[in-house]
């Protein structure tokens, strides 16, 4: 219990924030992360959303379901000749001047759901497949980003010296060249050549590429900010009584900076695969990304804006797939970061 | 005391806030007088409620959160229920504040002298020349040297004692009848804070204002108030003159106040004393006196709330909350050879 | 900031002549290319000499304006000069145009903190973060454009030739480019107001009797604004340099972004080049500007 000289106290009432410092007295015993835990199950909005991304999730591991038992098509098989009945109309696919067939719904038996592209392929198809190559790369991109980060802040944020001041000049580099450019540059470049490290060699269409190029172009965002972090954090007693007990640097940066940095990394991790999912698609815009004809979001939304007059739907379809996971992620991710650190609720008095 | 009307008249005032975890209630029936030229001090720890009392005054606690009760009547309104016109009125005009920590208490992008003007603009329907004048002569007033080049000066120019002083002279820029000054030095040296008392009693002495000084310190409160209110955990506990607190205190948490000063003329104390526990949470204070379950000599009657009383015929302005007799209160809280606290009587330092 | 100009240059030739696995002189040549004109034009173009080498002289090009693009044959320095006003165009425009209702959004958002018009702004803002803005683009191009006809359907009229033709060939990238930038900006402010709200001198304020509106403007608003301009400087820059490449692109107004697309689609490494150069430069030149105008609206940064 703790036993104060009543003369010592220092006055915690500052600013108008009452309802934070008794918020803070009654905090006393639970940690943290129930606490924040506690604090996310109450924002129902953001849970909604959060469980929306995990049903966009599941719609694109069910996407081979789709695709075999529903509509009975690939995502490249086309169906330019075959013709649908509609009512007792009879449509073609694709019509004689190039137009294809809009959504369909359940009219065909699931066929066309979402109608076809110019190719006569089924969107709806693609559109799941489209979800499990974005998703795909959207996750794997941020999880290589949060390492690369998270490894590149300890090192130069623990160490200094030298590993610091060679990271913090690559970062600032990395800094001066807008995302777009850099992806787009070495997305290009890859996608024409390859790459081709050591043994490994990764063909020019495959979607390790995105992911590895997207991973990497985001690293400096993340990874100055939790620099910051370890910077401040070294300073602090808990590392000096660690480096007492003659525990190494790379302990002390594993076993003791990065559980503190967790909340960080929480944070910032939804916020990473939004990032991603929208840098493959302006990637796969500009040719950069995946290319035809595997599909993704981005790569269905480049195609279609080269038909927007003929089939505005090829365009629309896969854009509102995009922004509602983009979304649902950035509105979890803000959940997730008003539960972690909740400013004090202060209201301007109302008149 | 006086016979002419108090500036200032709080009856019962109550305030609590509805936060995540529950209700807060934060002030709790508090009830004191202002006159005149009085320096009033309200004393406690954290969480005494002492600042929530005095900036709900000024109606800065107000809020969606925020519920009130009681009245507090200044002249011929009552605080609580003003009207947000009638506030902006009197704040800095009838009655001013100034804040604990000086560092950040003033706009970092405007200079000094314009932050001051503006109070003065705001209230009165002065040129800018004019105000300007009276925002040097009065950083003279509280001793700020070279005013006349300091009056466009940044804050972050100024020392923390420097910048405490451009907010007395903020504060007192049109005259208010009454100062508010919450925690004035707490965030100052020792030395500096005595200079700030001195200015505060000088500018009572000389403009009549009266002040209501918020803090923990009993050494401030020693030097400068004439009447005391002791506060805990959102009630009165203790109110008096400043002699009579000092000298015939009747709440054991006035006694542990006393207890805690460490003396020069005294012998070291083999332990610093201080009060056992920490103060109750103020969602879930218990039940009957807030002071009990600190307090070595409570016994079963604490469980029903002592009334704020007094129980000294000679001394009708001396209340306090406590259900002990004056005389076990005399004898109890004696822990020493002349010394106050609140130790147990078998406690006694040998 | 030489230093990091000199090194992006760096990486970007290294990305375009040592990872491709294609050789410029092929692409030049066209496909009936026999050895032998491979061989002129590799040394023509200088592609038999070192790397380093081709560097050097690419990067002396750039800077004495004699650089020829691979492809199109042009000067890529009267090029960039000629693109530039598009992109000028689209920059200032849509900077003024999302900073104008990022402010009122923000400003509206954190007066109503935590009530439902707060939260509804605030997916509202979300949702034009999350929308890419050349889908945007392309939509609003489609709609309002190309059906009803109301906007033209992309290009670029220069305003010394047409001042309204000008602006309306740019409301709808402006608006496109705008839609996100509000959305990140929108939540900016209102959280450096959220922020501001709570300090000591924000009290202060009060306590002096001030009105609220006065409370707001003068103080609340110009100190959290503060963060807000600076970062609002440093993407202002990245457009100037070309940073809205999709934009450009989705509605053909033939600026520098559109440039270094096209340019980096064909593998035309000397615009390449010189853009990257080009855009970086902007970039840590309003880096810049951005410290002395932080130090200009923030007094305590004002040292020696």
């Amino acid at each position: 219990m703790a036993i104060e000289p009543a003369s010592e106290l220092s006055s915690v009432e500052g600013g108008t924030g009452f309802e934070a410092v008794a918020e803070r007295e009654h905090a006393v015993g639970v940690g943290p992360w129930r606490l924040a835990g506690r604090r996310l199950r109450r924002n129902k909005v953001a849970l909604a959303f959060g469980v929306l991304f995990l049903l966009l999730v599941a719609l694109a591991v069910a996407a081979p379901i789709w695709a075999n038992d529903v509509a009975h098509t690939t995502t490249s098989a086309n169906h330019l000749t075959e013709i649908l009945h509609e009512g007792n109309k009879q449509v073609y696919v694709v019509s004689l001047s190039g137009v294809p067939v809009g959504p369909q719904w359940f009219a065909a038996g699931g066929k066309f759901f979402l109608g076809a592209d110019d190719n006569g392929r089924d969107v709806m198809v693609r559109l799941l497949y489209g979800a499990r190559t974005s998703l795909e790369i959207g996750i794997a991109a941020a999880i290589i980003t949060t390492v690369l980060a998270v490894v590149v802040a300890l090192f130069a944020g623990y160490m200094r010296g030298i590993t610091d001041t060679i990271l913090s000049r690559i970062m600032d580099i990395m800094w001066a060249f807008p995302v777009v450019i850099l992806g787009v540059a070495l997305g290009t470049a890859l996608s024409i050549g390859g790459l081709k490290i050591g043994p490994v060699t990764l063909q020019s269409g495959s979607i390790a590429i995105p992911i590895l190029i997207i991973g990497f172009v985001y690293v400096v965002y993340m990874a100055r900010p939790l620099r910051g972090q370890v910077l401040s954090m070294r300073e602090k007693e808990f590392i000096e009584a660690a480096r007492a007990q003659g525990m190494g640097s790379i302990r002390i940066m594993f076993t003791e900076i990065l559980p503190n940095l967790a909340s960080t990394i929480v944070v910032f991790f939804p916020l990473a695969i939004a990032n991603a999912i929208l840098l493959e698609a302006y990637l796969s815009f500009l040719g950069a990304g995946v290319q035809p004809p595997t599909p993704s979001w981005g790569e269905m939304i480049s195609e279609g804006i080269d038909r927007i007059t003929t089939a505005p739907h090829l365009t629309i379809v896969p854009g509102l797939m995009l922004v509602l996971t983009v979304l649902a992620l950035n509105i979890f991710g803000e959940g997730v970061r008003d539960a972690l650190d909740p400013r004090a609720k202060v209201r301007i008095s109302d008149n | 005391m006086s016979s002419t009307r108090p500036l200032l008249s709080v009856k019962d005032l109550a305030v609590s806030f509805a936060t995540e975890d529950g209700v807060v209630h934060a002030v709790d029936g508090v009830s004191y007088t202002l006159a005149p030229r009085e320096i009033l001090a309200i004393v406690g720890e954290s969480g005494s409620g002492k600042s929530v009392t005095v900036m709900t005054l000024m109606g800065l606690t107000r809020g969606v959160n925020a519920r009130f009760g009681g009245s507090a009547v200044f002249g011929s309104t009552d605080l609580l229920t003003a009207t947000e016109e009638q506030l902006e009125r009197i704040r800095g005009n009838d009655i001013a504040m100034i804040f604990q920590d000086p560092m950040t208490s003033l706009d970092p992008v405007y200079k000094i002298g314009d932050q001051i003007i503006e109070q003065i603009r705001a209230h009165e329907n002065v040129s800018k020349a004019v105000a300007r004048d009276r925002t040097i002569t009065l950083l003279d007033e509280v001793g700020i040297p070279r005013a006349r080049e300091r009056v466009d000066s940044y804050p972050h120019e100024l020392s923390g004692g420097m910048r405490q002083r451009v907010m007395i002279a903020m504060a007192l820029s049109c005259n208010p009848s009454i100062l508010i000054a919450d925690e004035p030095t707490t965030a100052l040296d020792v030395t500096i804070q005595a200079q700030i008392l001195e200015r505060i009693k000088q500018l009572r002495d000389s403009t009549d204002t009266a002040v209501i000084i918020v803090t923990h310190d009993l050494g401030v409160v020693a030097d400068i108030a004439d009447r005391i209110v002791v506060m805990y955990s959102g009630r009165i506990v203790e109110q008096g003159t400043v002699d009579e607190i000092f000298y015939d205190p009747q709440h054991p948490y006035t006694w542990g106040l006393l207890g805690s000063i460490t003396r020069l003329d005294r012998e070291r104390p083999r332990r610093l004393p201080s009060i056992p526990g920490a103060p109750p949470s103020l969602l879930d204070p218990p039940k009957g006196c807030h002071f009990r379950p600190r307090c070595p000599h409570e016994f079963d009657r604490c469980q029903e709330v002592p009334p704020l009383e007094a129980h000294i015929g000679e001394a009708p302005g001396h209340l306090d909350r406590c259900w002990l007799s004056t005389e076990e209160k005399r004898t109890r809280r004696e822990v020493g050879e002349g010394q106050i606290g609140l130790a147990r009587p078998q406690e006694t330092p040998a | 900031m030489i230093a990091v100009l000199f090194a992006i240059s760096v990486i970007t030739f290294a990305i375009f002549n040592v990872i491709p696995n294609g050789d410029p002189a092929f692409r030049l040549a066209g496909h009936s290319a026999t050895p032998a004109t491979i061989a002129t034009i590799r040394r023509e173009w200088g592609f038999d000499k070192p790397l380093y080498v081709q560097y050097e002289k690419t990067m002396q090009k750039i800077f004495d304006g004699t650089l020829i693009s691979y492809s199109t044959q042009t000067n890529v320095d009267t090029e960039i000069r000629h693109d530039i006003w598009p992109t000028i165009s689209l920059a200032v425009g849509a900077a003024l145009i999302w900073m104008f209702f990022a402010i009122c959004l923000g400003m509206y958002s954190a007066l109503k903190a935590g009530k439902i018009s707060d939260r509804f702004l605030t997916v509202l803002a979300l949702t034009g973060i999350s929308m890419p803005v050349f889908w945007v683009g392309a939509l609003l191009s489609y709609y309002l454009g190309f059906k009803a006809g109301i906007f033209p359907n992309g290009g670029y009229t220069s305003l010394t030739s047409n001042p309204v033709q000008w602006a309306w060939h740019l409301i709808l990238p402006w608006a496109a480019l705008s839609i996100l930038f509000i959305g990140v900006y929108s939540r900016l402010v209102r959280s450096s107001i959220l922020d501001t709200i709570n300090e000591d001198f924000v009290r202060t304020a009060r306590a002096k009797g001030l009105g609220q509106r006065r409370v707001l403007l003068r103080h609340v608003l110009r100190n959290s604004l503060i963060p807000v301009i600076s970062l609002w400087g440093l993407d202002f820059g990245a457009i100037i340099g070309g940073g809205a490449i999709v934009t450009e692109s989705v509605f053909n107004l033939g600026g520098v972004g559109q440039y270094a697309a096209n340019s980096i689609q064909s593998l035309d490494v000397p615009p390449v080049m010189a853009l990257t150069i080009f855009i970086a430069f902007f970039v840590v030149l309003f880096n810049t500007i951005v410290d002395i105008m932080y130090a200009w609206l923030d007094p305590r940064i004002r040292l020696a």
